[in-house]
């Protein structure tokens, strides 16, 4: 038996976007146990909700995340629609879904480019990238910001999108699907790419329902949980809707539920445009969450179930808000898939639960 | 499995106009929509207040008494509250980002002094409104007598 050392990983780390610290302790190059350490970034943002009135709150919520931005804004706003039990119109639950379909679009991108990063594959990610920033395009085209879209509200949407503009969107994307098909060829059938992720970070199926793994995590270890399947919002007017899982449980398997995810993203936007009603876009807000009043709302963010809680008290500012984001639950998950493995898979088993700490930690 | 599965689209790309833009020599080309910062129509803003009250990030300030309205472009976060909340519709987004500059400094607009003849024509409504006003109550008051006197 080898001697034990314990080896800091992060929070400054080449693969990791944001930071978090993780103490491995190794034996003979093997890690035993991975003890994360979270609040590098910590904002204090839920507390902000005592001091912002519920309206302005929004602005706040979507700066939670620069890649999950526009749906923080639709979750927080979800919540509050649940607790003041407003109505939303039918276009603005329509474009709402667009627009969060697309920032999943745009987030696996950047993952799937992250992690060619990852295991040295410099052209694979620039490829992604380039790909990516169509997605932006049509974000500044359709809402005037590329990250910080400010178009969800409480009520309703901000902006409209013109029905031509949604077939020029669904255009765009058809004409991604070809690039983006040569690029999931390379992750699917490539050598290296096979070699470097196969049997990486193996997580089974009970492991993940034991943890409370959320997320394109535990789909790609055979868990078919996808919140989107309870049709909530817009996504009760798709004809059927069927979560991608897949029962390998490795890096492979991760990259390869977030790749098909892309396109079932896709699908769902084309889907959407052809069957968007014509209403108001916005239902009027007046007074405030009623005294003692408590509501909850989930979505389907990029990495995962996110979990919303409000409570009212009878001003226009809340109580209470908090917010449980996917990456909180995957951390439990991810130490777990640490244990065992080698110290050099350590960045690679990070990076592929995809983890987003700004996130967690508000 | 295999290998080289980019190699066509690697080929192609170096035909192709580079992805990527020389800035700043290259000017970035902004949409119609993009959100740069505020402006204020200042003739026809009315000083109410509303856009200072409705903006999260506190950037405005409206100061009545000296005819100024104030944002402060490095506080602002592009969220189109108070254009949205405006009364007289006098604020737009125009697409140009606020440029560089060594301190946070923020921007005021006063209202521009009147010329002799507008403030003539100004004083002219401002009278002539009050006399519609006094007019309207005496008319009322005669009414109601006579609705007492019956
Ligand atoms: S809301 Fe409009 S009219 Fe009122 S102070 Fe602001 S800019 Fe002027
Ligand atoms: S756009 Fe938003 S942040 Fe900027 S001045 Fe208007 S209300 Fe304030």
């Amino acid at each position: 038996m080898g001697q034990r050392t314990v080896i800091p990983f992060g929070p400054q780390h080449p693969v990791l976007p944001e930071p978090v610290h993780l103490d491995l302790i190794i034996e003979d190059e093997k890690v035993i146990e991975a003890i994360p350490q979270l609040g590098f970034v910590h904002r204090g943002l839920e507390k902000l909700v005592q001091k912002k009135d519920y309206t302005a709150f929004v602005a706040v919520t979507e700066r939670i995340c620069g890649i999950c931005s526009f749906g923080h804004s639709l979750g927080y706003s979800q919540t509050i629609e649940v607790l003041m039990s407003i109505e939303v119109p039918r276009r603005a639950e329509f474009l709402r879904v667009i627009w969060h379909e697309l920032s999943r679009v745009h987030s696996h991108l950047l993952w799937l480019g992250l992690l060619a990063d990852g295991f040295g594959y410099e052209n694979l990610f620039m490829q992604c990238w380039r790909l990516r920033e169509r997605v932006l395009d049509i974000f500044e085209a359709t809402t005037g910001g590329r990250v910080i879209l400010s178009a969800c509200n409480v009520g309703g949407v901000n902006q409209d999108i013109f029905d031509e503009d949604l077939r020029g969107i669904v255009r765009v994307l058809d004409g991604m699907r070809g690039e983006f098909g040569e690029l999931s060829k390379t992750f699917f059938r490539d050598r290296s790419v096979q070699n470097r992720l196969g049997g990486v970070g193996y997580l089974s199926k009970e492991e993940a329902q034991d943890l409370c793994i959320v997320g394109p995590f535990a789909r790609a270890s055979g868990v078919e949980e996808d919140i989107r399947s309870y049709g909530y919002g817009g996504y009760s007017a798709l004809a059927s809707f069927e979560p991608i899982t897949s029962k390998r449980g490795d890096g492979y398997a991760r990259c390869e539920v977030r790749a098909r995810e892309v396109l079932q993203s896709m699908d769902i936007i084309a889907e959407l445009v052809d069957k968007i009603p014509d209403t108001p876009l916005m239902t009027s807000v007046k007074g405030a969450p009623g005294a003692d009043s408590i509501a909850v709302s989930r979505l389907e963010q990029p990495r995962g179930e996110c979990f919303y809680y409000a409570k009212g008290n009878g001003t226009k500012y809340l109580e209470r808000f908090r917010i449980r984001t996917p990456t909180s639950q995957n951390i439990a998950g991810m130490t777990k898939t640490l244990q065992g493995c080698d110290l050099a898979d350590v960045p690679l088993n990070v990076l592929t639960i995809d983890p987003c700490i700004s996130c967690t930690e508000r | 499995m295999g290998s080289f599965h980019l190699t066509k689209m690697s080929l192609r790309n170096l035909f192709k106009k580079p992805a990527t833009k020389m800035y700043p020599v290259i000017a970035p080309t902004f949409t119609p929509m993009t959100k740069g910062h505020v402006v204020n129509d200042i003739e026809v803003c009315i000083l109410c207040g509303i856009c200072e009250k409705k903006c999260p990030s506190l950037a405005i300030t409206v100061d009545k008494p000296a005819e100024t309205w104030i944002i402060d472009p490095f506080a602002c976060i592009q969220c189109y509250s108070c254009i949205r909340t405006c009364p007289k519709d006098c604020l737009t987004m125009l697409p140009q980002y606020t440029g560089a500059s060594t301190e946070k400094c923020s921007r005021s607009i006063t209202k521009p002094e009147l010329s002799p003849e507008d403030k003539a024509a100004q004083e002219i409504a401002a009278r002539e409104k009050e006399a519609r006003i006094a007019a309207a109550k005496a008319a009322k008051a005669a009414k109601d007598e006579l609705a007492n006197k019956e």
